[in-house]
């Protein structure tokens, strides 16, 4: 169960808008780093987990995400509050206009659909997890090739916050990483009497 | 303290609240962070109860116990 909580995990205030960043921060939206699929990897994985640590690190984090996925929505819809034609148009927002008007779609930059693919779940403990461990880098990569894409503030700020979490996250994720090679040191986390 | 400066408050101590959390999962055993989850917790509550009296609800189904103000016509984080 989850409860909502009518607040942001850390402030967004987009009073100078940028359109061609409402674009750009669509890759944390609806990319296959973003944090929309982090949250429903994390989610999903949890369920699969033979320790209680890896259990409850994957809940948390993967709650936080959600977190984080609404503070991109509402940077990406402050972004285009207010934003004529010409000015989509020129920002290379028509195509996504046409489809979506002024709603928040969970596409990437190049308004590519989120997909299911972005999930990972192999089911093994060591799998999942080291997927993970690449995801939040992934993450933290496209964070800073977004900081590298505007000079404004209001986006800078939000986006060094996400920036930071993912390196937190990946430090979590190393500890689980850890904790199975403990419990399958012989890497027999799949084993059975077939090979 | 204002509405904007109470909010920034639970926003702090929530993110240490986070923080610990994350690092007791795989830390179970280490009783310096359960020790500093619990004090924060117990100010992160603090926080929430004053600025619920005064401002209504953060949160829904039955976790804001307040008569002031109301859920539905309160900002969204959005606006």
């Amino acid at each position: 169960m989850w409860i909502y909580q009518k607040k942001l995990q850390f402030p967004v205030n987009i009073k100078n808008p940028d359109l061609k960043m409402a674009k750009m921060l669509m890759a944390q939206y609806g990319g296959p780093d973003s944090e929309l699929a982090a949250g429903c990897r994390y989610l999903t994985q949890r369920f699969s987990m033979p320790d209680d640590r890896i259990r409850a690190t994957l809940n948390d984090i993967g709650t936080e995400e959600i977190a984080h996925w609404e503070m991109i929505g509402v940077m990406i819809m402050q972004s285009m509050r207010g934003a004529s034609l010409t000015e989509l148009e020129n920002a290379g927002l028509l195509g996504y206009y046409t489809l979506h008007n002024h709603g928040v779609f969970p596409s990437d930059p190049n308004g590519v659909p989120f997909t299911t693919s972005y999930i990972q779940c192999t089911g093994d403990p060591i799998t999942d997890i080291t997927f993970d461990l690449a995801a939040e880098q992934g993450a933290r990569a496209t964070y800073e090739h977004l900081m590298n894409l505007t000079d404004n503030e209001e986006y800078i700020a939000p986006l060094r916050f996400l920036r930071a979490r993912e390196v937190v996250h990946y430090q979590r994720f190393g500890e689980c990483l850890n904790i199975l090679k403990e419990l399958y040191p012989n890497g027999d986390q799949n084993r059975t009497s077939r090979y | 303290m204002s509405k904007e400066e109470l909010l920034t408050r639970i926003s702090e101590i929530q993110f240490v609240c986070v923080e610990l959390n994350l690092y007791i999962d795989t830390h179970p055993d280490d009783t310096a962070a359960l020790d500093d989850y619990y004090a924060y917790s117990v100010m992160l509550e603090d926080l929430i109860k004053k600025y619920e009296a005064l401002y209504g609800p953060l949160m829904g189904f039955g976790h804001s116990p307040t008569r002031e103000g109301s859920w539905v016509c309160s900002c969204w984080p959005f606006e």
